[in-house]
C-alpha cells in the first residue's frame, strides 16, 4: 500500500472544500498502521473512536463549521501522554494508568478537530533513545527493521514517515522528539522549556521534560505547535539570518556523512545570503555529567514507589537506570541543578549576534538494534551516549530547537540538523528552520 | 562524602539488594559525578 505523504498544509484547504474526506483520510491512515505491525509504531489504535471523529469532523465542515488546519487531520500520541479513556502504558508491562481526561496538550488538539487514530509505541517511560526497550516490541525502523527509529518517541517518528498519521505528539527530555526525527527523517520541535503543559504526561524528568510537535515538514510542525500553544507562525523567505556553529564539542565526532551534511548545509546558506559563523558554547562538555545528576534521580523519585512493588516489570535496562538514580546524594543534585544555569547562560551568549545556532541532531545515522556501542568516526562510544551527545544540553538550557532533515548518508540513512533559538523565540525559530529546509 | 566513599557505599548496598549488575553503572556513575564536582569547583560561584 502507498503511503499518502502528503503535508497538512496541502491537505487542508482540500479538507475544507470537502475534496478530501476525513472519513477516507482516516480509513487510509489505519489501514497503513495494519499494514506493518512487525514496525511496533503503536501500542493502541483507536480504529472505532477515529473513524467516529473523522466522521463528525466531515459532518462538521459540511455544515460550515470547519475549525481550521488540523480539522479532520490525523494524528498520533505517544503513549506516555493521557488520553481519556485509554490506557496510557508508557511502553511499559508496569500496571498502565486509567486517564479519565485528557492531558491539556489533546484537548487542544481536538478542539481544532485533530482526529486521533493512536498512542504510539516508546522507549520505555521515555528513558532510552532508541526505543528498543519497550513492553509491546522495539519499534523498528521502516528502511530497515534491524536499525532504531530513534528515541523514545520512535513510534512517533515511525508513523509519520510510513504515512501513518499527519502529525504526531512526542515528548523530549535529553532529545526523544530530536533524536526519532533525525534517525526517520522527519522534523520534530522542542519548545523552550515550560511554553507547553506536561500535565497529564507521564514524567521522567521534570526539570528536563518537554511536550512538542512531530510531522513530516517544518511548516507541518508549524502548524501543530501553533494548536498546541496557541500561537500563531509565519515564516518571512525574505529574511537573512546569521547561524553560529558550534563546533567544539558538537563537531568533534561525527559520521563522516554528518559531517559533510553540515557542511552543505551551511554552504546552501551562505549561497543564499545567510551569515554562517562559529561559536562557541562554554562548559558544553560538561553537559552529560549535568544532565545525568538531574534526570536519574528525579527519574527514580517518580519511580520509588513501583520499583518497590513492580521491579520485575521494568525492562532489566530501564530499571537499572532507575536504581542508579536512588544512589546519587543530594548534594551532587543540587550541583547540577546550579550547573544548569551556568549552561543557560553560555547557551544565550553564544546565541548573542546570532538568528539561531546550527548543529548536527545526531552524530550518527540510525543505529543498529541491540549494539551497547557504535563507532563514530574511529571511536567506540556508548549508543545512549551518542544518541544524547547532541541534544541534551537544550533540554537543561531549556532553548527551544528543532530537528530537520538535511540529505542521507551515503548509503542513503537519513541525517539531520538542529536549530537553536532564544528563549521567547519558538515562532520566530519556526520561521527560521522554514528557510532552512529544502 | 567522598567519590571513593560514596562508590564502596553504594556498590555494598546494591550488591545487598541483589543488584551486582549495577555495580559497573555505579562506577561509571562515580566518573561522572567526580566530573561534576571538578567543574562544579572552578565555577565562580559569585557569578551565579
Amino acid at each position: 500500500m502507498t503511503a499518502d505523504l502528503r503535508s497538512i498544509v496541502e491537505l487542508a484547504p482540500l479538507v475544507r472544500s470537502r475534496a478530501v474526506s476525513p472519513v477516507e483520510l482516516t480509513e487510509a491512515c489505519l489501514q497503513r498502521i495494519e499494514a506493518r505491525p512487525e514496525l511496533n509504531a503503536f501500542i493502541t489504535v483507536l480504529r472505532e473512536r477515529a473513524l467516529a471523529e473523522a466522521q463528525w469532523a466531515e459532518e462538521e465542515i459540511a455544515a460550515g463549521g470547519y475549525r481550521g488546519p488540523l480539522h479532520g487531520i490525523p494524528i498520533s500520541i505517544k503513549d506516555l501522554v493521557d488520553v481519556a479513556g485509554t490506557p496510557t502504558t508508557s511502553g511499559s508491562a508496569v500496571p498502565p494508568r486509567h486517564p479519565e481526561t485528557d492531558a491539556p496538550i489533546v484537548t487542544r488538539l481536538r478542539t481544532a478537530g485533530a482526529v486521533i487514530v493512536g498512542k504510539t509505541n516508546l522507549h520505555e517511560f521515555a528513558f532510552g533513545t532508541t526505543s528498543e526497550e519497550s513492553a509491546f516490541g522495539p519499534v523498528r525502523h521502516p528502511r530497515d527493521p534491524g536499525r532504531s527509529a530513534g528515541g523514545s518517541s520512535g513510534g512517533a517518528a515511525v508513523a509519520l514517515i510510513e504515512g501513518m498519521c499527519y502529525g504526531s505528539v512526542g515528548t523530549d527530555t535529553g532529545g526523544s522528539i530530536r533524536i526519532p526525527s533525525a534517525a526517520c527523517g522527519s522534523v520534530g520541535l522542542k519548545p523552550a522549556y515550560g511554553e507547553l503543559p506536561c500535565d497529564g504526561v507521564v514524567p521522567l524528568s521534570t526539570t528536563l521534560d518537554h511536550i512538542g510537535p512531530m510531522a513530516r515538514t517544518v511548516i507541518d510542525t508549524a502548524i501543530m505547535f501553533a494548536v498546541m500553544k496557541g500561537a500563531s507562525v509565519e515564516a518571512d523567505s525574505r529574511v537573512k539570518y546569521a547561524f553560529g556553529v558550534p563546533e567544539r564539542y558538537f563537531c568533534d565526532r561525527l559520521h563522516p556523512d554528518v559531517r559533510e551534511a553540515l557542511g552543505t548545509t551551511r554552504e546552501r546558506l551562505e549561497r543564499a545570503g545567510h551569515e554562517v559563523r562559529t561559536v562557541e558554547i562554554e562548559h558544553a562538555s560538561r553537559t552529560p555529567e549535568v544532565y545525568l545528576h538531574i534526570v536519574l534521580p528525579e527519574a527514580s523519585w517518580y519511580h520509588a514507589a513501583t520499583l518497590a512493588t513492580h521491579e520485575a516489570s521494568y525492562s532489566p535496562g530501564v530499571r537499572l537506570r532507575l536504581e542508579m538514580g536512588r544512589y546519587i546524594l543530594a548534594e551532587d543534585h543540587v550541583r547540577a541543578l546550579h550547573f544548569r544555569t551556568v549552561l543557560r547562560r553560555a547557551v544565550d551568549k553564544a546565541l548573542d549576534g546570532c538568528d539561531a545556532l546550527l548543529l548536527p541532531t545526531l552524530p550518527i545515522p540510525a543505529p543498529v538494534l541491540g549494539e551497547a556501542s557504535v563507532d563514530v568516526d574511529g571511536t567506540q562510544e556508548p549508543v545512549r551516549a551518542a544518541m544524547l551527545r547532541l541534544t541534551q544540553l537544550f533540554n537543561i538550557s531549556g532553548h527551544p530547537a528543532i530537528a530537520l532533515p538535511a540529505g542521507t548518508t551515503g548509503d542513503g540513512w537519513p541525517v539531520s540538523v538542529q536549530l537553536v533559538g532564544r528563549h521567547g523565540e519558538t515562532e520566530r525559530l519556526l520561521g527560521i528552520a522554514a528557510a532552512v529546509e529544502r | 562524602m567522598t567519590i571513593e566513599a560514596w562508590l564502596k557505599a553504594a556498590c555494598e548496598d546494591a550488591e545487598r539488594r541483589g543488584l551486582a549488575e549495577l555495580k559497573p553503572l555505579l562506577e561509571t556513575l562515580a566518573r561522572s559525578t567526580a566530573a561534576l564536582r571538578e567543574a562544579d569547583r572552578l565555577i565562580d560561584r559569585a557569578r551565579l
